[in-house]
């Protein structure tokens, strides 16, 4: 899991497209590798940032009662007719590494090379994995089966925040990093989380409801957590200006949970930026995978936006959607219970 | 004074090119204006200045309504530019010619102006009134377009041993192939209209590309993705039939082309209209497209040999070889744009797209909406922006560029406006090479590419808005001879109407008093 630099990754990604025949590909590697040659921008995983303690606790829980709540982009009146807990801040590194050496010590998850399913391709990934019971095909257009079997909870690759040691078979997370909310992970990984603990990921619209409370303003449900508006110190966003944005460029890279708290971090002032029911992070910082299965399709869905995203894509009613072994450094979650 | 200016009011809203200069200036400062509210404008503070600045009242929910409302505002100016074109280039009566042109010009004015307003300043039925108005305007316009172009008409049957396309009884096919793509416009319109006018009943405001992922999509929701897709389709074979014009297309190539155009625009219309109904819609748009492509081929291949061969007989070379040849084909990047930017489009557009449909399971499938947003609205921004750059180039040679600027003005706007696609395209593709962790040095350099290109697009754009609002200042400016020659052109063609008429009203004369 060392740092690899980027003009080595696309070399090997050349070699490979070399040897599968597709010279067109190599030759857009090539160039890809002389701009990214030329660049001198940082890039996420290549520096380490200070840790920050934000004060805010990354194991406590809220209770969002039931009730009616302004439901999408056209304000549905939906009810929600039961209460449910959900968590206050996004999954951290710390409390993701303790629960695989938990689950590892226990036989739940296992360690090793696990198939990857995309359509037709097969790919293999090193990393933890578990047992999945599948899902309800229909076989609709565009939907791929989720076939019951292993399925790949994280991948061993640059951008995770845990390290491994292989003597004692335990993860941790990179101490910087402990508080900052975990990423790389598949929707699996998400859920087996979630169901580890008894709980599970929420779904959109209790999500959305956490997010955005029931408050109308001129009729209308809030398009932020906060409010009506975005500022550049509300979210981790896009070109938000945020403290890491300096460290990484403007794409920036995930901030500790809880960050956007009202507090001063070396000068960078924050708004309090917690949704009416006191979750933070819920828009920007990362998307958070949802737990809904829709019929028909085989994509899951997440909430928020995140670091790469511009600030239209963190109001409360967009989501975005991937396969469910898909992961990221711009995706997390956070569960419900 | 008021002669000065009622001459200057003449040129303007009464010739061709005067015409297209006042659509093309709004077009500008609609991009300026409405430009500074995304991409690195807002990074750079610059939104936040021009929303309070002009006091627009912005509410997060409409975004999407705001952004639908100014790209109808921007398509209908531009639809104005191509009718301006074909009325010009295409024999019609001169009444014909002026009607249309002003109905039009009153509709894209009154909807711009007044969706703006409804979309940037506030909502109330009045301004949303005209907006519907102004385009009912437009497609009135279009109706009466496509009643003078009706090839039916004795006058514009073509005699059989024309160089162009034409039937055994000497029916113009390229008149066809216009009065075709103008049928199919209002067709498309109307499939806009039809659903547009339900959002009054309880419909909601959508992007196309937000739904993309939605399996079972409303057929209100089909409707309007195919009204989007055919709409900014005819608009591309429209210009393509333009420029065919403008560079007098004829001969075998054009005998070909012209079946191909009319075949593939009621295919790839009656495709896109038909993803309301039909699962494989798709295969039909398909279909068209090879036909409408094929034919621009043949286009694009007249107009390069023409410009190799006149390029060769300008050197005085008998026995050209390659390097010659070639440099033959560049001399004039206004002539040879239009055609590099079709073939350009293979590599930005349908490329693209067809890359992405053979991948469909190991891309779009896996990677996350966001990804596969990015590729769609891309896609079409850079079709959008290669048919801006082609009506730049006709309308540059129409206003009579030479020289030195000539040669700059076309290369800084093909080299530019490609740098930017390309850059885009490598953008919307990255995850074909890239990690997401390790994109961003990528990122930086295509963000950093296209805004270079489209930077300097836009200065050599606003360098020659200047130059012509210069010109319009100049009691002896180009716009007077512009004026003039269009002047004498409408004069002659009333003349030898008038006279048509006197022969046929002279014959039912002589019927009568026989």
């Amino acid at each position: 899991m060392k740092p690899m630099l980027l003009p080595i990754l696309l070399l090997q990604r050349m070699q490979h497209l070399v040897d599968g025949g597709k010279l067109w590909a190599a030759i857009l590697a090539v160039t890809m590798l002389l701009l990214a040659a030329c660049s001198p921008a940082s890039r996420v995983g290549a520096v380490t940032p200070p840790y920050i303690d934000t004060g805010v606790d990354p194991e406590s829980w809220t209770v969002v009662p039931a009730g009616e709540l302004p439901y999408g982009q056209h304000d549905h009146m939906t009810l929600l007719d039961y209460d449910y807990e959900i968590m206050i801040t996004d999954v951290t590194n710390a409390q993701f590494a303790r629960f695989l050496n938990e689950a590892l010590a226990d036989g739940t998850l296992h360690i090793g090379a696990v198939e990857v399913e995309a359509g037709e391709n097969v790919s293999l990934h090193e990393g933890v994995y578990a047992y999945y019971p599948g899902d309800p095909f229909h076989g609709y257009e565009h939907e791929e089966e989720i076939k019951a079997g292993d399925k790949l909870y994280v991948s061993f690759e640059e951008g995770l925040r845990l390290t491994f040691d292989q003597e004692t078979e335990t993860f941790a997370a990179i101490p910087e990093y402990a508080n900052h909310p975990m990423t790389m992970v598949t929707w699996f990984g998400a859920n087996g989380y979630c169901q580890y603990y008894g709980w599970r990921l929420p779904t959109e619209v209790e999500w959305e409801k956490a997010a955005r409370g029931v408050e109308l303003v001129n009729g209308r449900g809030l398009p932020f957590p906060w409010g009506t508006e975005i500022e550049g110190n509300n979210a981790n966003f896009y070109s938000s200006f945020d403290l890491f944005e300096k460290m990484f460029g403007k794409l920036g890279n995930t901030t500790p949970v809880g960050f956007y708290n009202g507090k001063t971090y070396d000068g960078y002032q924050t708004l309090n930026s917690a949704s009416p029911y006191g979750l933070y992070d819920m828009a920007g910082n990362v998307w958070q995978w949802t737990g809904d299965d829709y019929p028909d399709q085989h994509y899951r869905y997440m909430r928020g936006g995140s670091f790469y995203s511009y600030a239209v894509d963190l109001r409360v009613w967009k989501n975005n959607s991937a396969h469910p072994s898909y992961y990221s450094p711009q995706v997390g979650f956070r569960c419900a219970r | 004074m008021m002669q000065s200016l009622s001459k200057r009011l003449d040129y303007l809203f009464r010739s061709t090119r005067g015409l297209t200069l006042v659509a093309i200036a709004v077009v500008s400062v609609i991009t300026a204006v409405f430009g500074m509210l995304s991409g690195p404008m807002v990074e750079w503070g610059v939104k936040e200045v021009v929303v309070r600045g002009l006091g627009m009242k912005l509410v997060e929910a409409e975004r999407e309504g705001r952004i639908i409302m100014l790209y109808h505002t921007i398509a209908m100016t531009v639809i104005a530019i191509e009718v301006y074109f074909i009325t010009e280039l295409l024999p019609m009566k001169r009444h014909e010619q002026t009607t249309i042109n002003g109905t039009i010009t009153i509709g894209y004015l009154t909807a711009g102006i007044f969706g703006l307003l409804f979309a940037y300043w506030g909502h109330n039925f009045i301004f949303h009134g005209l907006f519907l108005l102004g385009q009912s305007l437009v497609f009135f316009a279009g109706l009466l377009l496509s009643a003078a172009l009706w090839p039916w008409k004795k006058e514009y049957r073509l005699p059989k041993d024309s160089p162009y396309a034409h039937t055994r009884g000497g029916l113009d096919l390229e008149r066809l192939a216009f009065f075709v793509m103008a049928v199919a416009t209002l067709v498309s319109a109307s499939f806009g209209a039809v659903t547009g006018s339900y959002w009054g009943n309880g419909h909601e405001t959508f992007l196309a590309e937000d739904l993309i992922r939605v399996p079972h999509k409303t057929e209100l929701q089909k409707s309007i993705i195919g009204h989007l897709h055919i709409m900014l389709t005819l608009i591309a074979v429209a210009i393509t039939l333009i420029v065919g014009r403008w560079k007098d297309f004829k001969g075998v190539l054009h005998k070909i082309a012209m079946p191909l155009m009319i075949s593939g625009t009621i295919i790839i219309t009656a495709g896109a209209l038909s993803v309301v109904w039909v699962e494989w819609a798709h295969t039909i748009i398909y279909f068209g497209s090879v036909f409408v492509m094929l034919a621009a081929l043949m286009y694009v291949i007249y107009a390069w040999d023409m410009l190799i061969k006149e390029g060769v007989a300008v050197q005085g070379l008998n026995n050209p070889n390659a390097w010659q040849k070639i440099r033959a084909l560049l001399r004039d990047p206004l002539r040879f744009g239009p055609g590099w930017q079709m073939v350009f489009m293979n590599f930005t557009v349908s490329g693209v797209g067809i890359f992405m449909a053979v991948k469909l399971e190991e891309i779009f499938r896996v990677w996350p909406h966001r990804e596969e947003r990015i590729t769609l609205t891309g896609h079409w921004h850079i079709l959008s922006g290669l048919i801006a750059t082609i009506i730049l180039m006709y309308f540059a040679d129409l206003s009579g560029l030479k020289g030195k600027a000539r040669q700059w003005f076309g290369w800084l706007l093909i080299i530019m406006s490609d740098l930017a696609f390309a850059s885009v395209t490598v953008f919307s593709m990255k995850r074909l090479f890239v990690s997401e962790v390790e994109q961003q040095p990528l990122v930086n350099w295509t963000m950093l590419l296209t805004d270079l290109g489209l930077a300097a697009v836009l200065v050599v754009l606003a360098i020659f808005m200047l130059w012509r609002l210069y010109d319009l200042f100049q009691a002896k400016g180009y716009w007077t001879q512009e004026l003039k020659a269009e002047r004498k052109k409408a004069a002659e063609t009333e003349i030898a109407e008038q006279k048509h008429r006197l022969e046929e009203l002279n014959t039912a004369l002589k019927e009568v008093l026989k």
